[in-house]
């Protein structure tokens, strides 16, 4: 446990971002570094060089206090501008920054420019990750931009010699109503006045409009940069283009694991403009055209000796993880509330391995520059990308600038800094920009992995039906929403590590859908075996109010206790709830079963999600659907299977995600608490949509499923 | 050997001397810089390089360079009339139904094709015509109502 000191957060374990180290390692000879720095510079690597990777943190940001210039920049013609080091995947951060500086700024939000993930120019937020963004940086944003609205209100009052309480400001206009003087944010910044105050720092007790006066945070404020992205004038990494730019690709290894012993450069060498690179492990080409470059690591491909390393195959994943793990311990009075309880479940839960399958898969490019390298790429942490970039080149942190325009969804799997890294490395060796795009093949085998888990649960009811004891050991996926929400008088959860086969990472909410996904599954379970409804069950356990009201509400506009009623051999209905960084969720689901077939439809899906005040009624709708199609996928089909170290379904052609088809009927309520602080909404939508087909399942046919994807087995034999 | 293809794309004339094996999606991105159209797979299954091919929809991932010779191509970037905005464009907006906005560009250019086929279609022709577009943002619901919008506007 770690304590962030700017908020007096505690951190857990869960909340910190699993990162794997790359599987190779530079091995730059000095030579090299002499050609890349010039030699002026030596001197400033050798104290500067040993450029520790800052890792995990979860988003905890900024630690100093900051001047009002590092985050708000107003241009003479009035142009604002404002920095983060948070970036946009279209989770909708940029937007809602957007909202939180115009908010406070009493401007519109179309004046606001927001410069996000730039190393150069951003401060460090941290990464944008484990719904940070709205708890912890849109205060931030508020912050700086309601100091820098102040110290605009200084200056105009100190020109005018009037008190501060008799001036307005709207829409970025200062006006004395007294007086009918007025004065704009562009007159303003034509003064020195204006940026000797900016460099004063951000006071730590601003005050923030409140709620009720809210007129731009609350609105369903559109995507500023939404016209592009519909014109194709966007670049998103993976487009960015640099002048006399190359191609690169990189040798991937036949399985996990493999080793390079030998490799033949000479044929791809000899082809025209081709540039080859060998770095210990690492081998990559570019070329005028990725096709060349393709073309060229074939050339080296075919004479790549490798030694195979063992690797567990996913059918005997689940063996081999609880076989390695470590051990949970026990509680002696769990133990004993166990053994006093009338009835006793246990039961154990799969969940296999999947993975993020961006749209866009990880790219990056990277140029040199008087000794300096400059890398656009799709990074959740630019500030890591940036010391991970300096730590493989070995090159001091001032000689490295990470961009970070725009990318593709990242779900939580763009922690990794490969395309980076290698670009920068090819780029070295080529003397021209480079740019590297991983292929799909690529992103499915060599990206990471949300966990697999096994999930071990004891639980145990009383004469009555309570819930009276409750043992919980997950095995390798995480401790995200580990704890039960559920009133229970002894109970005891624990995450205990295994020896993952693949890398893994954090994917949208973490472990908290496999934790809830066990959960919900046994508490559904736990309701059948106490002769209660699940509905029922779950009411009778839950003290927290906001778990109560998305679950009540979510039941009341699913009409659960007639639906439940209607129930037959090929139509069931489920629910689960859950709550995971400071918000809520319930979701009711109707399922359509064909036993012949062993199909699953999802027919309707009723959610309700409560994450505090909404700042963006439109874009959260957007996050809620994009979690519960999104999970749907793990749910019930997808499953990265591997043998050999071999990935045997990386393509969309056998690794099946949502599509068009899958999209249920949606009946989706935010519920406003505009009286709680905010907490992010692109990741708990997603917990609770597995469970509840799980339980869907059961109502519909009497058959527990206990694994993700939820399979049925065919009746008809095919 | 490289062989020289001739193709109009976005109304203007363009010849490009390549490997006649390098996919359209490629030439497109790397030598006519229009990078709208996205790579995703490379397999033609999830319609982020679509692009019109002589008003047909196609998927430029698998489609050689050389079958596009003497083929007229429309790529997003061609798809307004200058600072108009085309019909399916407008509805994307309208309905917010982008989020990363990465498959966005082939999502649209086979809305223009599918509506171009069947002025009027039904829920299920929609949800037939767009199965093979994939949206990891999975954003599918205000796709679905954008589609709808601008078959109304027609």
């Amino acid at each position: 446990m770690t304590t962030d000191p700017r908020t007096d957060r505690i951190c857990k374990p869960e909340c910190v971002e699993p990162v794997e180290e790359m599987h190779y390692q530079f091995d730059l000879s000095r030579r090299a570094f002499m050609q890349l720095l010039g030699a002026g510079l030596v001197i400033t690597v050798t104290g500067g060089v040993a450029v520790a990777q800052r890792r995990g943190g979860g988003g905890s940001g900024t630690r100093r206090p900051q001047t009002v210039s590092a985050r708000v920049h107003i241009a003479k013609d009035g142009a604002i501008t404002v920095m983060t080091g948070k970036v946009e995947m279209g989770q909708g951060g940029r937007t809602e920054l957007t909202q939180a500086a115009a908010e406070e700024l009493r401007v519109l939000p179309n004046r606001v420019q927001m410069v996000m993930g730039d190393t150069d120019l951003c401060p460090d937020d941290g990464v944008t990750a484990g719904s940070g963004t709205t708890p912890r940086t849109v205060p931030v944003i508020r912050a700086a931009a309601a100091a820098a609205r102040n110290l605009l209100v200084a200056v105009a009052c100190e020109r005018w010699k009037v008190d501060r309480n008799t001036v307005e400001v709207r829409d970025g206009v200062i006006a004395n109503p007294a007086t009918k003087q007025t004065i704009t944010y562009a007159d303003l910044a034509r003064t020195d006045d204006l940026a000797k105050a900016f460099e004063q720092a951000i006071p730590s007790d601003v005050a923030l409009t409140p709620v009720k006066e809210w007129k731009v945070l609350g609105t369903s404020l559109p995507r500023p940069n939404r016209r592009d992205l519909v014109t194709g004038a966007h670049r998103f990494p993976s487009d960015i283009e640099r002048p006399n730019m190359l191609f690169g690709k990189v040798l991937r290894p036949p399985s996990y694991g493999a080793k390079l012993v030998s490799i033949d450069l000479a044929e791809a060498k000899a082809m025209k403009d081709v540039v080859v690179v060998q770095d210990g492990q690492f081998v990559g080409c570019a070329a005028p055209t990725s096709f060349g470059a393709e073309q060229a690591l074939k050339a080296v491909a075919k004479t790549a000796k490798w030694e195979p390393a063992p690797h567990p195959s996913s059918k005997e994943v689940f063996a081999y993880l609880k076989e390695h793990a470590q051990s949970p311990g026990k509680d002696e009075r769990v133990e004993e509330a166990l053994a006093k309880a009338s009835k006793v479940l246990r039961e154990t839960y799969h969940v296999a391995y999947v993975q993020h399958a961006p749209m866009e898969p990880r790219a990056a490019v990277a140029e040199w520059n008087e000794g300096k390298i400059t890398v656009w790429t799709g990074t959740q942490g630019p500030f890591n990308t940036h010391s991970a970039t300096a730590a493989q080149l070995r090159l001091p942190s001032d000689r490295v600038r990470v961009i970070m325009p725009d990318c593709g969804g990242g779900f939580g799997g763009r922690h990794f800094d490969e395309a980076a890294v290698e670009a920068a490395r090819l780029a070295q060796a080529a003397g021209r920009p480079v740019s590297v795009r991983w292929t799909r093949e690529e992103e499915f085998t060599w990206a990471s992995f949300r966990p697999a888990a096994v999930i071990e649960i004891a639980a145990g009811l009383d004469a009555k039906g309570a819930l009276v004891a409750w043992h919980y050991i997950n095995i390798n996926s995480g401790g995200a929403a580990i704890e039960s929400p559920y009133n229970i008088p002894n109970k005891r959860s624990r995450f205990v590590n295994s020896n993952p086969p693949l890398r893994q990472s954090s994917y949208r909410a973490l472990a908290a859908t496999a934790n809830n996904f066990a959960r919900e599954c046994m508490m559904d379970e736990l309701a059948a075996a106490a002769g209660a409804d699940p509905l029922a069950f779950r009411l009778a356990h839950i003290d927290n109010d906001r778990l109560r009201a998305v679950l009540e509400t979510a039941a009341k506009r699913f009409t659960w206790d007639e639906r439940k009623k209607k129930k037959s051999p090929d139509t069931g209905v489920g629910l689960a709830c859950g709550t995971e960084k400071g918000s809520y969720v319930a979701a009711c689901v109707e399922i359509g079963v064909d036993r012949e077939r062993g199909r699953i439809d999802v027919r309707r899906v009723c959610q309700v999600f409560e994450c505090g005040a909404i700042l963006n009624p439109a874009n959260l709708l957007s996050q809620v659907h994009g979690c519960i199609i999104m999970g749907m996928g793990p749910a019930l089909r997808e499953e990265m299977e591997f043998e050999n170290g071999k990935m045997l379904n990386a393509a969309f052609g056998k690794y099946l995600v949502p599509r068009f088809k899958d999209v249920p009927e949606l009946d989706i309520h935010l519920l406003n608490r505009p009286d709680l602080p905010s907490a992010g909404g692109g990741e708990t939508p997603i917990i609770a949509i597995a469970p509840a087909i799980a339980n869907a399942v059961f109502n519909s046919t009497g058959i527990r499923v206990r694994s993700m994807p939820i399979r049925l087995a065919t009746t008809n034999g095919a | 050997m490289d062989v020289t293809i001739t193709l109009t794309v976005n109304g203007k004339k363009a010849a490009v001397t390549t490997d006649p094996q390098r996919p359209l999606l490629d030439v497109l991105r790397e030598d006519l810089h229009l990078t709208g159209a996205k790579y995703g797979c490379g397999e033609g299954l999830c319609g982020s390089c679509a692009v019109l091919m002589d008003g047909q929809r196609v998927m430029s991932c698998i489609t050689p360079v050389s079958q596009a010779d003497k083929k007229t191509i429309l790529t997003i970037e061609g798809l307004a009339s200058g600072d108009k905005l085309h019909p399916v464009q407008e509805a994307f907006l309208a309905e917010d139904a982008v989020q990363c906005g990465y498959c966005t560009p082939g999502m649209i250019l086979t809305v223009v094709a599918l509506l171009e086929k069947n002025a009027h279609p039904t829920d299920a022709e929609i949800v037939e015509g767009m199965n093979v577009n994939l949206c990891r943002c999975c954003g599918y619901p205000k796709i679905l109502a954008a589609i709808r919008r601008a078959t109304q506007a027609r």
